[in-house]
């Protein structure tokens, strides 16, 4: 277990929880939440992680690196709603190790 | 009063499939959606997307899948009846089912698949504090009749393809389009932005970015919009206009399915995966990414294999008792419902000398 990193995630009810993420499953944010049924299924990564449908937005909380927005990231959250400076699309971030004590705050369902 | 023998609730590719799969043991069916088009996901929200886990296709684009669905169930005459939710239904003396839609429009069956995937797309609506008050009296969703905006002055929100698209169509058909949003880059087909760049620059369409409307006006009817602009200088004005139209896209909702006394786990269906992906309500069965059982994967092909049995349980409530036997397409042969058959050809006879 030890390409586990802890993450923590705050669901939509203001609940924080602490999770491990496996490193080398090639799983990204949105499926971590999903693994750990922290939002109710169908209401997160709608389009399956294609940064089409903004439902696994969320809010970086902590100054973890983070991959550089792509394009259709960028899109996607420029027509979704309850976007802040901080916003990011659960799918376009692929867990890695040194995302070690990355804090998110899932946005609201829209 | 539309009759069909297997009533299948979503056209996605689990429910083209079960077309065929019924086809083969002759019960005819009929789908309802809420898009316009069949497909479901697949043309909905991805037709340009690969996928790869569709069994013998190394690669298939979604959009391509629906077509070659819709050519393998051909023969079999599916009816269709489109841009209609499945709102109601009522279980008859007989057990027969009688499905109405949202627009009054009334299906029966015996049997009812619902294969309705997440759930039927409704259009996601922007946050604006009144936009309640004004729906349907001026703000429209979904571009239903583009007639009804001849020689308005029209404002249509979003960044998509759709918005894109409609503000090209209406730049012909309203007396003044003005297209919002919050940011320059579109994202879209490339020919859909230059078309809208060149209707720019003829002055036919106004573009309005970045901005994004924040407010609408008017007593009864819209009368305008409060767009705010976000540049250098943050400012915000009015535009006088007869329609507001956001397009931001559909997100999947589950809808009145959620109130036919349904098991509902996970919004999703449950239902006896070790049978036939029966419901609690024997006679509704719930096929593809719509229902769960344990171990429950939301795979294409997982809706292909659940639609086959259960349309074994289905020719078996339609035709109690009837003698059947599985058969192989290569074998039969396909006889469709329109007189046409397909079979292997035969092998050919003949002594070498």
């Amino acid at each position: 277990m030890e390409q586990d990193i802890n993450i923590k995630i705050t669901d939509r009810d203001g609940v924080t929880h602490n999770v491990l993420a496996p490193t080398d499953m090639a799983m990204n944010l949105m499926e971590v939440v999903r693994s750990y049924e922290l939002a109710p299924e169908g209401t997160i990564g709608v389009c399956g992680g294609m940064a089409m449908c903004a439902s696994c937005q969320c809010y970086v909380l902590s100054d973890t690196q983070l991959p550089e927005m792509q394009d259709d990231e960028e899109a996607m959250l420029s027509e979704a709603f309850y976007v802040k400076d901080n916003s990011r699309l659960g799918c376009q971030i692929q867990i890695t190790p040194d995302m070690e004590g990355l804090e998110v705050e899932l946005a609201p369902e829209s | 009063m539309i009759k069909t023998d297997i009533l299948i609730i979503g056209a996605g590719p689990t429910g083209l499939f079960t077309v065929f799969e019924a086809g083969l043991l002759k019960l005819k069916c009929h789908l309802i959606d809420a898009l316009p088009q069949p497909g479901g996901q697949c043309s909905e929200i991805y037709p340009k997307k690969p996928i790869y886990d569709i069994p013998a296709y190394p690669e298939i684009l979604a959009g391509d899948l629906t077509d070659k669905l819709l050519e393998q169930c051909k023969q079999f005459e599916p009816g269709f009846t489109l841009g209609e939710r499945a709102e109601t239904i009522d279980k008859q003396e007989d057990g027969t089912f009688i499905v109405t839609t949202n627009k009054g429009t009334k299906h029966h069956a015996p049997v009812v698949a619902i294969a309705g995937g997440l759930g039927s797309f409704e259009p996601r609506k922007p946050l604006i504090h009144n936009i309640k008050d004004f729906e349907d009296k001026g703000v429209e969703y979904i571009i239903k009749d583009p007639e009804i905006y001849r020689n308005k002055k029209v404002v249509i929100a979003g960044g998509g393809d759709s918005a894109l698209d409609w503000s090209i169509f209406l730049s012909d058909v309203a007396s003044e389009v003005t297209l919002i949003h919050r940011r320059n880059e579109f994202r879209g087909h490339l020919d859909s932005v230059e078309k809208v760049q060149e209707l720019k620059n003829k002055g036919k369409i106004n573009l309005v970015t970045p901005a994004e409307v924040i407010g609408l006006l008017g007593d009864e009817k819209v009368s305008g919009v409060v767009v705010k602009q976000a540049a250098h200088i943050e400012k915000e004005f009015e535009i006088e206009c007869d329609h507001f139209i956001p397009l931001f896209g559909l997100s999947p909702k589950l809808g009145p399915i959620a109130n036919w006394g349904l098991e509902i786990e996970k919004n999703a269906i449950k239902v006896n995966n070790a049978l036939d992906y029966q419901t609690n309500i024997p006679g509704i069965f719930a096929i593809g990414d719509v229902n769960t059982y344990p171990g429950k994967l939301k795979l294409i092909l997982c809706g292909f294999h659940e639609a086959t049995l259960m349309c074994q349980a289905a020719y078996q409530i339609i035709n109690p008792g009837k003698r059947y036997v599985l058969k192989y397409t290569t074998v039969s042969g396909i006889d469709g419902f329109d007189g046409t058959r397909k079979e292997a050809p035969k092998a050919v006879v003949k002594s070498i000398e």
